[in-house]
């Protein structure tokens, strides 16, 4: 398995009704790596992970996921969506949201069991939320949920784990947290997150892709000015919080 | 009061009116949660169709009903999903065929078709024996998909995309739940009458949803006030002497008004508390 790629896509196109939504990627991901992909919005970063997870396919390109096209690697691929997309007064509880993450081991109508549900509690115990399991999934605060919808992800014990603006509904001192979880969880599987903030993900993240339509930069966590004006397509002024820009910007 | 039940069309009224319950207990709260109220209306008004072609061709209108409403949540469950059709214009669409060729049919039928009002409006007083018959059949399907599909449906209601994700047949699953709208349809059309189905599918979940937020929990609650609304409003139509399917309508409309209002107003004097 030495050099095997978790993730590799080559010369993948996708277009939506004539326009390009990505442009020649060409990206490989290693076991254990924690990736994060920035760039702005309409870039393609969501349309990326949609490749990943098989729901979009792409007009030219290959793609492999663990190996396999992706449809047949999604019992080994967790998916945090993006945080918007769930109504909020939905009668279910977080253990029940937790839960299904559980469908694909369970496969279709086989109820859940006790090692549904023992996977469900060992997830809720790894984000912190066990206290919160019969909570209904609106009443907690959007730390809390993303928390949940993590948990949903990892119940079926995934190799890979990919995150869609993760932080979007999160305050920064939530953030530290979640990303200590993301460090923690690195040790067991690999993660690819999607973010358009810069700032809070280079300190966590082995490597950076910077997405727009094209992937102007994939590698180390080092990033010049110029591959971010290439990705932003505009001068970009980064304000300097502590250490975090050092990180990102090599020293000129 | 118990001699009332010495009479057929008495003990009739009792079973459709649990019938129609059950059904629209368990199959409402998928309707109320999933929100899907207006294609399952654009369901119900589309049986008109099968209706007519019931009295056209001689065959039992409830029969039609049923044929035209399976036919419409088919179409509807394909056609928005394989094309770029959106929902709400499928939805008129099929409401307004299903109704013109329903006055079409009956306009070809020679001379008066008869038991009409009961279709349109309901009058769970005079469901023959063999219609009981049906609507405990079809019960037994919906309660069955239902607990058999329950962990399915909770996930397609909640997160489509994530079902997706994790392998579930999303689009299969979601013309299956059409389909017991349509048979629910059928079972509620003798009770409250097609026009009105909508009320009784929606009315006794939509109450159910202030008291509890388990799902299961919901069903149960909704088909208890299915059973409270349906008897309580065939009580007052006796005593008022008014249209039996209107009247039940009416009492579960008020009834989930009040409770909304009372929602409102318990959250505005509590409105000091921190909220969440």
């Amino acid at each position: 398995m030495m050099g095997s790629d978790v993730v590799r896509l080559e010369d993948v196109w996708v277009s939506y009704d004539g326009t390009a939504a990505l442009d020649g990627i060409n990206l490989r991901v290693s076991e254990h790596d924690f990736l994060g992909i920035i760039g702005p919005n309409g870039g393609g970063k969501s349309t990326l992970l949609k490749v990943l997870l098989g729901l979009v396919t792409p007009s030219r390109g290959m793609v492999t996921v663990l190996g396999n096209p992706p449809e047949k690697s999604r019992n080994k691929v967790g998916y945090v969506p993006q945080h918007s997309n769930f109504d909020r007064n939905f009668p279910v509880s977080v253990r029940e949201v937790v839960m299904m993450g559980r469908y694909g081991k369970a496969g279709l109508l086989r109820h859940y069991n006790g090692t549904d549900r023992q996977a469900a509690e060992k997830a809720l115990l790894r984000v912190g939320m066990l206290d919160h399991a019969t909570a209904q999934i609106g009443q907690l605060s959007g730390g809390q949920q993303q928390r949940a919808f993590i948990a949903r992800a990892l119940v079926a014990e995934p190799e890979l784990l990919l995150l869609d603006e993760p932080m979007a509904s999160v305050d920064s001192a939530m953030q530290t947290e979640f990303y200590e979880l993301l460090e923690d969880l690195k040790k067991e599987m690999t993660i690819i997150m999607v973010s358009h903030d810069i700032g809070a993900v280079s300190v966590f993240v082995d490597k950076i892709a910077c997405l727009n339509v094209q992937l102007y930069y994939h590698g180390s966590r080092e990033i010049t000015p110029e591959i971010l004006e290439a990705t932003y397509k505009c001068p970009v002024q980064l304000i300097a919080h502590g250490d975090i820009p050092h990180r990102v910007l090599r020293e000129h | 009061m118990p001699e009332i039940f010495q009479y057929e069309f008495m003990r009739n009224a009792l079973a459709a009116g649990l019938l129609a319950s059950v059904a629209c207990g368990i199959v409402g709260v998928y309707v109320v949660v999933k929100k899907i109220v207006s294609m399952s209306g654009s369901i119900a008004h589309a049986s008109f169709g099968g209706i007519g072609l019931g009295y056209l061709l001689k065959f039992s209108p409830v029969l039609g009903a049923m044929l035209f409403a399976l036919l419409s949540a088919i179409t509807m469950g394909l056609v928005t999903r394989k094309t770029k059709l959106p929902e709400d214009t499928a939805t008129g669409i099929l409401w307004a065929l299903g109704m013109a060729l329903g006055v079409i049919f009956i306009g070809l039928t020679p001379g008066y078709a008869p038991d009409l009002m009961s279709y349109l409006f309901g009058n769970i007083l005079t469901v023959p024996a063999s219609d009981i018959y049906l609507m405990a059949a079809l019960d037994v399907i919906i309660v069955a998909l239902a607990i058999a599909f329950y962990k399915e449906f909770l996930l397609l209601s909640f997160d489509e995309e994530f079902g997706t994700v994790v392998g579930m047949p999303v689009n299969g699953l979601y013309l299956l739940l059409l389909c017991m709208v349509a048979l629910t349809v059928v079972v509620l059309i003798r009770v409250v009458g097609m026009i009105l189905v909508i009320a009784m599918l929606t009315f006794p979940a939509a109450l159910a949803r202030q008291f509890t937020h388990d799902m299961k929990k919901m069903m149960l609650l909704a088909v208890v006030f299915g059973m409270v609304f349906t008897f309580g409003g065939l009580w007052l139509s006796y005593v008022l002497n008014l249209a039996s399917g209107a009247t039940i309508i009416l009492l579960s409309g008020l009834v989930l008004l009040l409770s909304y209002t009372a929602t409102g107003l318990r959250r505005r004097f509590s409105a000091h508390k921190t909220a969440i």
